[in-house]
């Protein structure tokens, strides 16, 4: 059975999709996901789709869950690296990946999950009645 | 080109792109049409439990286009308007296959027999 690997860096999860998904290895990829971020209760997940040619309503679909179920779990999720062809195609398709951060590669991606916990720990240390979001 | 199973349909993605590319199909138009014949697939599979998936290079005067006709013998659809709309599902997906997939090509073409089966045709020209 193919899995997709998941990779800890820290307080982050770091996810790169390198093959064309099939539904079921999407599916496995979402439950091994959020395990993950149960299990080392990471603050962030960043995903690299930046080798997917494609991305439809079910993937979308998979992103969109993984950014929720992450939420509820503490975690923050960046979607990094989508192809201009990609995008195109998604919004034309009627899908805007609520519930995910994007950032256009792997290194603003990082960077944007990095200010989120930098923000949150200030925001800990501070006075507590003023909330950034 | 056969589906019965969903490993099938990463070949079937492949195998459209490979035709968009001997055609000269620009990367735009290559991914869109391939996401909608992603979209088509997977309604196939998971309604009919697969089906036979017809890949055809067409021309209309000095245009290219790819054409594609999906094919199975599931249970139908009964009421084609209303699958064609957003949001509309009988699954728990999204309900953004059928509609999602027309926006993205040139022509679109849709028939069901209830019991019978429902056959998609959809065409991208090459600059369409």
């Amino acid at each position: 059975m193919d899995k997709i690997p998941i990779l800890r860096m820290g307080r982050f999860l770091l996810v790169t999709i390198q093959v064309d998904l099939y539904d079921r290895l999407a599916l496995n990829l979402e439950s091994d996901l959020v395990q993950m971020v149960s299990k080392t209760g990471a603050n962030g997940v960043l995903i690299d789709i930046s080798a997917l040619s494609i991305v439809d309503s079910f993937m979308g679909r998979i992103l969109g869950n993984i950014g929720s179920m992450s939420k509820i779990l503490d975690a923050e999720t960046v979607v990094v690296g989508m192809q201009p062809a990609v995008a195109i195609t998604l919004i034309e398709l009627g899908l805007e990946l609520k519930g995910v951060h994007t950032a256009l590669n792997v290194e603003k991606g990082m960077e944007l999950l990095q200010t989120k916990m930098g923000l949150i720990q200030e925001n800990e240390e501070g006075t507590g009645d003023s909330r950034v979001e | 080109m056969l589906i019965v199973k969903e490993q099938d349909v990463v070949l079937f993605r492949n195998r459209v792109k490979e035709y968009a590319v001997k055609i000269g199909m620009g990367l735009v138009n290559q991914t869109k049409l391939i996401t909608a014949a992603s979209e088509l697939v997977r309604n196939m599979i998971k309604y009919a439990s697969g089906g036979v998936i017809l890949i055809e290079v067409i021309s209309k005067g000095r245009e290219n286009g790819i054409r594609l006709t999906f094919k199975d013998q599931g249970p139908g659809i009964p009421n084609i308007p209303l699958a064609m709309k957003d949001g509309f599902t009988t699954g728990k997906s999204l309900g953004l296959g059928l509609p999602g997939a027309k926006r993205l090509v040139s022509e679109f073409d849709i028939k069901s027999i209830v019991g019978e089966g429902t056959t998609v045709s959809i065409i991208k020209w090459k600059n369409g």
